[in-house]
């Protein structure tokens, strides 16, 4: 633990807590436009080129919106919530291996703020606080729309978080390892997961949207049924969080799908090409974060193309689809790794 | 669903609601889903329908009913002789004038002995339908293919004469609206249904 080691890493989480804003910040203009895109319509264009301004315009206008609080909200909790989900949302990037290492006069640095041998298990941990920044928020309200908005959101939490849950303990048992570092690493040379866990791959898919709240599951705000749902008495920058921390969760939600199932930073031909050390590691991130544009292009492809799913429904895919294919998928693997691989 | 219901159909597009059982291929629900998405991808690139309002403005029609204009003859004296037939025709009465006597002095301003000192259109209650210009003996009034533009406050959509009487030195066309058969069809006494 010296200066150096300490300042890296300082200098990595800031790299990065920026970066999630940023990106953030700028889904939700291609949220937009690719909205407009796929209804025909051109979105934003009028703020700076290509409406790239959009972003800062409508955090300067949720900045300038009237702070309200309902008369009988709790004070306390009311804050808390959207606090809480931005925070967890940000959290999760830590332990998500952004590229190889870097070797910086001599000394090898990882790109990765912190390699627990946890990590899928902190990943996990983190997410499912998440919800209690909803929870909170819509508690707090005291509106029955947003109780409404956050009842929906923690049994849709709880019926996804299994079958999720479930898809990533076959990745556990073919790689032997909690740590999202070594995960990725043994998916180098194409050896990618997607390619012998298609059933977890889809059952995880899946699982994200819903873990994300977003369309076809997004039940807790459902603005046509909830007004809102959870924030519908958020205003300002409290409602800014609770919208931002779901684009932050999305970006996350794809750096975690391109981690587990697509090699992470893993590219073909990755060290057949003579590049120097550096030069690989900045073109895996490269792939890493084209991987995650992808993801998050197929995000809002399904939020543009699927209805929202009815309550019911969501509940029964949840326990009697994903589940037992999940299960399913987790025996398979099982039986086929004691028969191949021992 | 009887069967008589069953013969109304305006389109003939109506689908009869199935209960069936769904097939196990329809209740993966991914093919579906692919479907969907492949119609929604194919969207993505279609040619974008929006026009860019301020810089680009959707053609009117020649004939588009649209605001009104006092037209003057071409000596510039105004057309208009207040008789009141436009505001007669009016069927959302939005039309109102005061008739006044033409000086001697005003013989460079109005065609007539007698004109409008005061000519009010309501734009809130005007309907656009014409019926103002086709019931003007005097080819004064006119509608045009200019847009009534939005106010804040209502009293400002009651347009007088200094809004509707056409300027001298920026004339408004109406050769379009007022074709020589037009004005044929409108001075056939016999064709009118006012007599």
């Amino acid at each position: 633990m010296d200066i150096q080691f300490i300042l890296y890493k300082i200098i990595l989480i800031v790299a990065i807590l920026l970066l999630s804003l940023m990106v953030a910040m700028y889904s939700t203009l291609a949220e937009r436009k690719v909205a407009g895109f796929f209804q025909d319509r051109l979105g934003p264009n009028r703020a700076g080129i290509f409406g790239l301004l959009q972003p800062v315009a409508d955090g300067l206008k949720l900045f300038m919106k009237e702070e309200f609080m309902p008369a009988n909200a709790d004070k306390v909790l009311y804050i808390m919530g959207p606090s809480l989900t931005m925070l967890v949302a940000l959290l999760s990037s830590a332990v998500i291996p952004w590229g190889g290492t870097l070797i910086i006069a001599g000394r090898e640095f990882a790109l990765q703020v912190a390699d627990v041998n946890i990590g899928v298990l902190y990943v996990f941990a983190v997410v499912s606080i998440g919800v209690y920044g909803i929870m909170i928020g819509g508690w707090a309200s005291n509106n029955k729309y947003a109780l409404m908005g956050s009842v929906r959101a923690a049994s849709q939490m709880i019926s996804y978080e299994l079958a999720m849950s479930m898809s990533i303990v076959t990745i556990v048992m073919t790689t032997g390892s909690l740590s999202l570092n070594e995960i990725v690493t043994q998916q180098q040379g194409m050896h990618w997961n997607v390619f012998t866990q298609p059933i977890g791959f889809v059952v995880f898919l899946i699982c994200a949207f819903a873990e994300t709240n977003r369309a076809p599951f997004d039940l807790p705000e459902c603005d046509s049924e909830l007004i809102g749902g959870y924030h519908t008495e958020y205003s300002s920058m409290k409602l800014g969080f609770y919208l931002f921390s779901e684009y932050i969760n999305m970006f996350i939600s794809s750096a975690m799908i391109a981690s587990l199932y697509f090699g992470g930073y893993d590219f073909p031909f990755m060290h057949d090409m003579g590049l120097s050390h550096n030069m690989v590691t900045l073109m895996g991130t490269a792939a890493l974060f084209l991987k995650i544009t992808f993801f998050g292009f197929l995000f809002m492809w399904i939020r543009w193309t699927l209805p929202r799913f009815r309550y019911d429904q969501l509940m029964r895919f949840g326990w009697k689809g994903l589940m037992p294919w999940a299960i399913a998928n987790m025996v398979l693997t099982g039986f086929f790794y004691m028969l191949f691989k021992k | 669903m009887n069967q008589d219901q069953k013969k109304i159909s305006l389109t003939n597009r109506s689908k009869v609601v199935s209960n069936k059982k769904m097939t196990l291929m329809e209740r993966f629900y991914l093919p579906a889903i692919f479907k969907g998405m492949s119609i929604t991808a194919s969207h993505f690139f279609k040619r974008e329908v929006t026009i860019q309002y301020p810089e680009v403005k959707r053609p009117f029609s020649d004939i588009y009913r649209g605001l009104h204009v006092l037209k003057l003859d071409d000596e510039g004296r105004e057309r208009c002789t207040a008789c009141g037939l436009c505001a007669l025709a009016c069927p959302a009465e939005s039309i109102t004038m005061i008739a006044a006597e033409r000086k001697e002095d005003e013989r460079n301003l109005y065609r007539e002995e007698k004109y409008a000192s005061m000519y009010e259109i309501n734009m809130l209650r005007c309907i656009f339908c014409g019926d103002c210009e086709s019931a003007c003996p005097k080819e004064a009034i006119f509608l045009t293919n200019r847009t009534v533009p939005s106010e804040y406050e209502r009293a400002d959509f009651i347009y007088g004469k200094d809004v509707l009487v056409e300027k001298k030195d920026s004339r408004i066309d109406v050769s379009k609206r007022q074709t020589p058969e037009v004005l044929a069809f409108k001075q056939d006494k016999s064709k009118s249904h006012n007599n």
